[in-house]
């Protein structure tokens, strides 16, 4: 039964925009603790360690999110659970995440200099105390704007989500398209939401960008 | 527990059909690269050295790829050109997709890269009676080419594995055949796991490859 677009659809798309914001912060809190430990082991003192920290995010970025989405999906069946596609998503985007985010952060720790760990050993500092009052403040200020960049990579990305069927703004997009044949303005209005959420975003990583080499 | 068979062999009893789309996987990368570049240095250019009206056109077209998924893009292709009546085959369109995706990347990469060059190397070009297709050329793109060569190579990688996402619209490359085998075969897992390796080491490859052509490239300087 075909149907024409109606007033009605962008308010579907808009209140779909909701689950592709809440897989991004699932994905998110999946992934941040995975990238910590992939930061934490890339500057290991052990060889091994840092071994495991770069075949992890070289495994994940060398692998189309796509596939991952497919394996997770496909995968807890082998071993007799059946998973609902947002968890098979959740757990293929907090993996995906957790190797980007694990490089910014890595990328962000070995951008301080040696001296200010040695400096802060000096003055008698503790690990715990020279990464609390010494390495984090400024790592953080390093890694903040491509961290906010990423998850606006990570709101595009959810839209393959859809392809597994889970019901974010792309596959209710997809469904309208089908029951009302006006594929173009359907997607059009889809890529217009995606547009809306990702600019500031975009816009604030920039300005925070901006702010980090005026203080410097 | 597991008590899962694997069965790998009626994947790889499929080899042609995932032979002919990861054959396809390359021609789309290959010629991907080659437009989303060309895309990419002709708007650079323009947000660099363009009029007032020509940057605003650049800046909107890298913002408005940017910041929406690949996917919808994918779509909008698919059923906006034959809306205006242009009427194409699936790999031509995914083609364009990819490659106006692409060129917007590419874009704020060159213009990155072009706008680290000094402008007093610009400058010493002039005093050295250079024209200015060569200032441009030698003193301006190559070294530009060669400061952000890291950025563009890890962009090339993510495009390559990015037209797994041409499958959506039907593009019969690797992913596209993947799922195939797996409607024919119901080997869900095994399927993807093979196409997972299969993108694996074909990223590996694309890095080795951009690796070399760099040597190449920038030998001399």
């Amino acid at each position: 039964m075909i149907r024409d677009l109606s007033w009605i659809d962008p308010l579907y798309l808009l209140f779909a925009l909701r689950w592709t914001v809440l897989l991004t912060l699932l994905a998110l809190l999946g992934g941040a603790p995975i990238g910590l430990l992939v930061a934490a082991l890339g500057r290991a003192t052990k060889r091994p360690a840092r071994l495991v920290s770069r075949g992890y995010i070289g495994l994940v970025q060398g692998v189309p999110l796509l596939a991952w989405l497919f394996l997770f999906f496909f995968g807890f069946p082998i071993f007799g659970i059946d998973v609902p596609a947002w968890l098979a998503a959740t757990c293929a985007f907090s993996v995906y995440s957790g190797a980007f985010l694990g490089e910014i952060w890595l990328g962000a720790l070995l951008s301080i200099p040696r001296t200010q760990w040695e400096a802060s050993a000096s003055i008698g500092m503790s690990y715990v105390e020279q990464l609390r009052h010494v390495i984090i403040p400024q790592a953080l200020r390093i890694a903040i704007p491509p961290t906010v960049g990423f998850v606006m990579q990570l709101i595009k990305n959810t839209s393959l989500a859809a392809v597994i069927g889970f019901v974010e703004l792309t596959r209710e997009g997809q469904m309208t398209a089908a029951a009302t044949l006006a594929q173009l303005s359907v997607y059009l209005m889809v890529g217009a939401l995606y547009f809306a959420l990702c600019y500031p975003l975009t816009t604030y990583s920039r300005y925070l960008e901006h702010k980090l080499h005026a203080a410097r | 527990m597991m008590s899962y068979a694997f069965h790998f062999r009626d994947v790889f009893a499929a080899q042609d059909a995932l032979l002919d789309g990861l054959l396809l996987t390359l021609q789309l990368t290959a010629t991907t690269i080659a437009l989303g570049f060309v895309i990419g240095l002709a708007v650079a250019c323009l947000s660099v050295y363009g009029g007032l009206w020509a940057r605003r056109v650049a800046r909107g077209y890298v913002e408005l790829i940017r910041n929406t998924p690949l996917l919808v893009q994918l779509f909008v292709v698919f059923f906006g050109l034959p809306s205006i009546g242009i009427k194409l085959d699936v790999i031509p369109v995914a083609t364009i997709g990819l490659a106006l995706n692409l060129g917007a990347y590419a874009a704020e990469i060159l213009r990155a890269g072009i706008e680290s060059i000094p402008r007093s190397q610009v400058e010493a070009g002039v005093a050295l009676g250079l024209t200015r297709a060569q200032i441009f050329r030698h003193i301006v793109l190559v070294p530009a080419i060669r400061n952000v060569y890291p950025s563009l190579t890890s962009q090339f990688i993510l495009l390559m594995l990015a037209t797994s996402v041409a499958s959506q619209i039907a593009t019969p490359e690797l992913f596209y055949a993947g799922s195939i085998i797996q409607s024919r075969t119901y080997r869900d897992f095994e399927v993807y796991l093979v196409i997972a390796v299969a993108y694996l080491a074909l990223a590996l490859l694309l890095r080795m490859l951009l690796g070399l052509a760099y040597r190449l490239l920038f030998r001399r300087s």
